[in-house]
């Protein structure tokens, strides 16, 4: 099998890789480029825990092909801290006790950092659409939504500063 | 485990007709691939050539005028259709079928070409523009044909595509005066492929008493979604109340072909089809009242 070379910017970083076609985005991410915190549930499109927000929107990483990303920009839960600071919405899944496994959280980021990038101050029917592709287990789904909540109300923007 | 293929990427209409021409006798086309890569990593299928067509821009487009209606390029998302403001001026009835279909980041990647080409009979997109009379437009290196939509499905998973023809457009007529469409699909889980679906379209006569003419369609129901004539005709002239709209429901869970499979028996979906088949009428009926009022 001729491998294919992928251009792709992932967190900002440009990276050059030779990749065989038939392999999956989520698989390029944690498996070549060692950025594991993008997580890999069922692989059948239904749980969320891969979602990516890729060229601005999310996506579920296991179902697209890596090679479909060239030339793309990529943002995964990586990205989200800046400077070695936790952004807003990280901030507040811990103050709000939006985990329990945290399986489910880097997919959760994602969407709702790609929701708050679309819709200022969404309103709680947006968040709950907005997550509605990433299912979560432990936690009912209030706490995560209280804490997209709060980012959406400003409470965090001070505090990170 | 996806087997191996050779990956070709085509950038244009051009460049995937000559690609598809050159390989059809074993290739596959890939857009969103939102429902391809899950029968894929199955092995159900197995292409030696994939040739991805999600780049080609040309084909990304919404385009609306009064006179021809709605044009829909094969390559756009679910999610451009879904915020369109024309689409939701001129079909709303799009999208709401189309927030109810998958999850956000389905839709950010899945083609409305892509869906209609995978062809499944549990697809939300089939039955609805088979309702509102949708015509798709299908080209090889020679010639572009068009067909309707209800002539593009054929079978369960199949379609009228020829092995070197690549779906170009969804073409959406203008709504004829005094027609409400509705959709709806039952399931257990919000946004789940449907169980079975149901569109409806009612065009009332200029005094807005009877049903001058409706289309039935049947999603999940048969293996192609399926236009239920007879229960058509028993409308057509007919004033509607609730003893018709019971005859109609019962006829179109026997024009029904459905299987049992593991959502639900044979006699539970066609229950579920004359459930829907009501509602979808009256709420149908109720909407094209209102537009005559």
């Amino acid at each position: 099998m001729d491998k294919q070379l992928l251009r792709i910017t992932v967190n900002n970083e440009y990276r050059e890789l030779y990749i065989n076609p038939k392999r999956l985005l989520v698989e390029v991410l944690r498996d070549d480029l060692t950025l594991t915190g993008t997580k890999r549930g069922c692989n059948t499109g239904a749980c969320g825990a891969c979602t990516v927000i890729l060229n601005g929107v999310p996506v579920k990483s296991c179902s697209v092909l890596a090679m479909q990303a060239d030339g793309a920009e990529v943002a995964t839960v990586e990205g989200l801290a800046e400077g070695g600071k936790l952004a807003p919405i990280q901030r507040s899944f811990l103050d709000h006790g939006a985990f329990q496994c945290g399986f489910c959280t880097p997919g959760m980021l994602m969407s709702a950092t790609a929701l708050l990038k679309e819709i200022k101050k969404p309103t709680k029917d947006q968040i709950r659409e907005a997550i509605h592709g990433n299912l979560c287990r432990c936690t009912g789904y209030n706490s995560i939504i209280r804490a997209v909540k709060a980012v959406a109300e400003g409470e965090y923007r001070e505090k990170v500063r | 485990m996806i087997r191996d293929f050779v990956y070709l990427k085509a950038s244009s209409v051009k460049e995937a007709l000559g690609l598809l021409e050159k390989h059809k006798d074993d290739c596959k086309i890939i857009c969103g691939g939102q429902s391809l890569l899950i029968l894929m990593r199955q092995g159900l299928v197995a292409p030696e050539n994939l040739i991805d067509i999600k780049a080609v821009k040309e084909l990304s487009y919404i385009k609306f005028s009064s006179n021809a209606g709605l044009r829909i390029g094969a390559t756009t998302t679910h999610r451009d259709i879904e915020k369109s403001s024309v689409v939701k001026k001129h079909y709303p009835v799009l999208i709401d079928m189309e927030k109810n279909l998958a999850s956000i980041q389905t839709r950010n990647w899945g083609t409305i070409g892509g869906n209609l080409a995978h062809a499944d009979p549990a697809g939300d997109p089939g039955p609805l523009l088979v309702a509102l009379d949708a015509r798709v437009s299908m080209a090889n290196k020679e010639r572009v044909r068009t067909l309707s939509l209800e002539e593009f499905f054929i079978d369960f998973f199949e379609t009228a595509l020829e092995e070197n023809e690549l779906l170009l457009e969804v073409q959406v007529p203008p709504v004829p005066p005094r027609t409400a469409t509705s959709y709806e699909k039952f399931n257990l889980i919000k946004n789940d492929q449907g169980i079975v679906s149901v569109a409806a379209s009612i065009t009332l006569d200029g005094d807005g008493l009877r049903c001058k003419d409706a289309r039935l369609v049947l999603g999940g129901s048969a293996p192609v979604p399926l236009r239920s004539k007879e229960a058509e005709r028993m409308l057509k002239g007919k004033k509607i109340t609730e003893g018709l709209l019971e005859q109609v429901g019962n006829r179109a869970s026997e024009e029904a072909d459905p299987v049992a499979d593991i959502h639900a028996s044979e006699r539970y979906r066609r229950h579920l089809v004359k459930a829907l088949t009501i509602r979808m009428l009256k709420k149908a009926w109720e909407q094209a009242r209102i537009l005559v009022q």
